[in-house]
């Protein structure tokens, strides 16, 4: 009984730390550098496939299946999932902001029918099964694969975490920051804009990949339907909530919506007949929808919030005066 | 290009065009992409559909087909309806999410941002209400006209020729009338509107009303023409976005054109590729686009 309540207790959170990773992707997107990507699930999708494509065994009908290690899958997915991200980027960045989150609803769109469509690499509506799970060697014990699968998630969150820190008070990350809150003022400092901007949404859309492929080989199984809109929505508002700007916010947020995410589901599998199910799963969609418009509307920030000052020479400033500077800018 | 995928390519382009009308005037006045847009196209057809359904049972003759339609003059009677019901969701929108978010002053960003989430709340209402089974204005089924080697149900040419009335008239109200000048005024300059005395709560309470009436229209004909589901919406939003953009974002001709253009484009397509690629035509026009005219047809720069 405690083995299966720790077994799944692993899954819940192995899952919540794969959406974690695409949170922190959408976080240097849209939390450092106020980029607006709505294909967050098509980007997930990239990762997941291409890396399902390199690892798993030959498949009779279906191109691909290199059997390649699982280290070389997850790179793969993220590599590709960076380069696309950074074509649409280059496409629509120098435009109006919103011509980048149309191009991006539209990338969605394009990935969920190429994996419908492309029935010879993708497997169609099917999608991609035998996934290649890590620690497979480990699967007759359930509760103990479970946990390395976790402590391997863990790892891999931990590290980007340390590396996102890192890179948000380096010099690069000071400089999106600048961009994003006075463009003609860092750009008078020489700072080409569009540069930094591509580049920081192509690390968010390679950490959307690592995540697509992490959470592809923990499931073992793919298909069309699991890249919907409606993951764009969940890990919005995970970063939304958990306060967008703070890598410590993206993680929280993520565990916490997925939380209520999977508390709300398994409420409604128990409240509505069988038959009833699939319409009440909207409403689900509904109540979280109505949290992200009241957070958007009430508080902005989010939990955690972003922190303000990133920089170390900055840190003796009292807070008072930067309340003030705070102010002076607004106006 | 065959006649019959012209005439595919009209009536496809004639609803985008009316949606895509709503999109770029959301756009060029309240300053923001509306991904629910979509939603107010599914929320008419769906309206429209209940209240329709509504009237039959209250006056069964009102359900027998008009002349060679499939459909009674219920269906009309409840367009009206429907197209003030949505132009009264597009107002509570506002009133209760994008009027709050404007008045704090944000970023742009923050409203599309609002507005996606919007679109999946009406979205999964509608599923919620209704479920995700396609339904239908009327159960039977239509046989199609020939002539000149087009085949069209009646249906679709009098969707042809409401919309081909509603643009013109849309068109003459924008450029001729008083409130269609503050209209384009507030797109202009909103400052300088606001000074020479453009009322902008009244032009922004147009935009809604004027958008969110035409994507209603564009969802009744949606729903007389293919059927009408939970999804129609967003199914639509990326060929209303590239049709906007393509005819230049503000401009109502450049719109419809927009609008043609895709629809063409979309049945030029399912003819020599597949219907199963359909949707991947709007993302190809929208990279085109934005690769060598990014303001458009009719866009100033």
């Amino acid at each position: 009984m405690i083995l299966d309540l720790v077994g799944y207790a692993a899954f819940f959170l192995t899952m919540a730390l794969t959406y974690a990773i695409v949170c922190l992707g959408l976080n240097i997107q849209w939390g450092q550098t106020g980029l607006f990507n709505v294909g967050v699930a098509g980007f997930v999708a990239i990762g997941a496939y291409v890396s399902a494509l390199l690892t798993t065994p030959e498949a009779a009908g279906r191109i691909g299946g290199f059997d390649l290690p699982i280290a070389i899958g997850w790179l793969g997915g993220a590599v590709i999932a960076g380069a696309a991200s950074f074509l649409v980027g280059a496409l629509t960045i120098r435009l109006r902001a919103d011509y980048l989150a149309i191009a991006t609803f539209g990338v969605a769109v394009v990935i969920r029918l190429c994996a419908l469509n492309l029935e010879h690499v993708t497997g169609g509506p099917f999608g991609i099964g035998f996934i290649p799970r890590p620690f497979a060697s480990y699967a007759g014990n359930p509760t103990l694969f479970s946990l390395l699968n976790l402590a391997l998630l863990a790892l891999v969150v931990l590290a980007l975490y340390l590396a996102l820190e890192r890179l948000l008070r380096s010099p690069w990350g000071r400089v999106l920051r600048a961009i994003r809150e006075d463009e003609e003022a860092a750009l008078a400092l020489g700072k080409s804009s569009v540069r930094f901007r591509l580049q920081a949404f192509a690390i968010g859309g390679a950490l959307m990949g690592l995540a697509g492929a992490a959470q592809a080989h923990f499931i073992g199984f793919i298909a069309p339907d699991d890249y919907l809109p409606t993951l764009t929505f969940q890990v919005w508002a995970m970063l939304i909530v958990g306060g967008p700007g703070n890598n410590r916010g993206a993680i929280v947020g993520a565990i916490v919506v997925w939380g209520v995410w999977a508390i709300s589901a398994s409420a409604i599998a128990a409240v509505f007949p069988a038959g009833e199910q699939a319409r009440a799963a909207s409403l689900q969609v509904v109540l979280i929808g109505l949290a992200l418009c009241a957070i958007l509307l009430w508080r902005p920030r989010g939990l955690l919030g972003e922190t303000r000052i990133v920089s170390r020479h900055l840190a003796g400033l009292s807070q008072s005066r930067l309340a003030l500077n705070h102010e002076t800018r607004n106006d | 290009m065959s006649p019959q995928i012209l005439m595919d390519g009209l009536i496809n382009g004639a609803m985008i065009g009316l949606g895509a009308i709503g999109i770029t005037l959301t756009y060029s006045i309240l300053r923001f992409s509306n991904f629910a847009h979509g939603e107010f196209i599914a929320w008419g057809a769906y309206i429209a559909l209940a209240l329709s359904g509504f009237l039959g049972v209250l006056a069964p003759s009102l359900t027998a087909p008009l002349g060679p339609f499939s459909f009674g003059w219920s269906l009309p009677i409840a367009a009206f309806g429907a197209i003030a019901l949505t132009a009264a969701l597009a107002l509570l929108a506002d009133a209760l999410l994008f009027g709050p978010l404007r008045a704090r002053g944000g970023a742009s960003i923050i409203l599309v941002m609002a507005s996606f989430g919007a679109a999946l709340v009406l979205r999964n209402l509608l599923e919620f209400i209704f479920t995700s089974r396609p339904a239908y204005y009327a159960d039977g089924l239509q046989i199609a006209l020939r002539f000149l080697g087009v085949r069209a149900t009646p249906d679709a040419l009098l969707c042809l020729l409401v919309a081909a009335i509603v643009v013109v008239a849309t068109h003459l109200f924008i450029t001729h009338t008083a409130v269609g000048r503050a209209m384009r005024a507030v797109s202009e300059n909103p400052e300088l509107a606001g000074i020479v005395g453009v009322d902008s709560r009244k032009t922004i309470r147009l935009v809604w009303i004027l958008g969110a009436g035409l994507a209603c229209l564009a969802g009744i004909m949606a729903g007389l023409v293919v059927q009408i589901r939970p999804t129609m919406g967003v199914d639509l939003l990326l060929p209303l976005f590239a049709a906007a953009i393509l005819g230049g974002i503000g401009s109502t001709p450049g719109a419809l054109l927009g609008g043609l253009i895709i629809g063409l484009a979309e049945s030029t397509t399912v003819r020599l590729i597949g219907a199963e690629w359909r949707a991947a035509v709007a993302f190809a026009v929208l990279v085109v686009i934005l690769l060598v005219r990014p303001r458009g047809l009719f866009g100033r720069s």
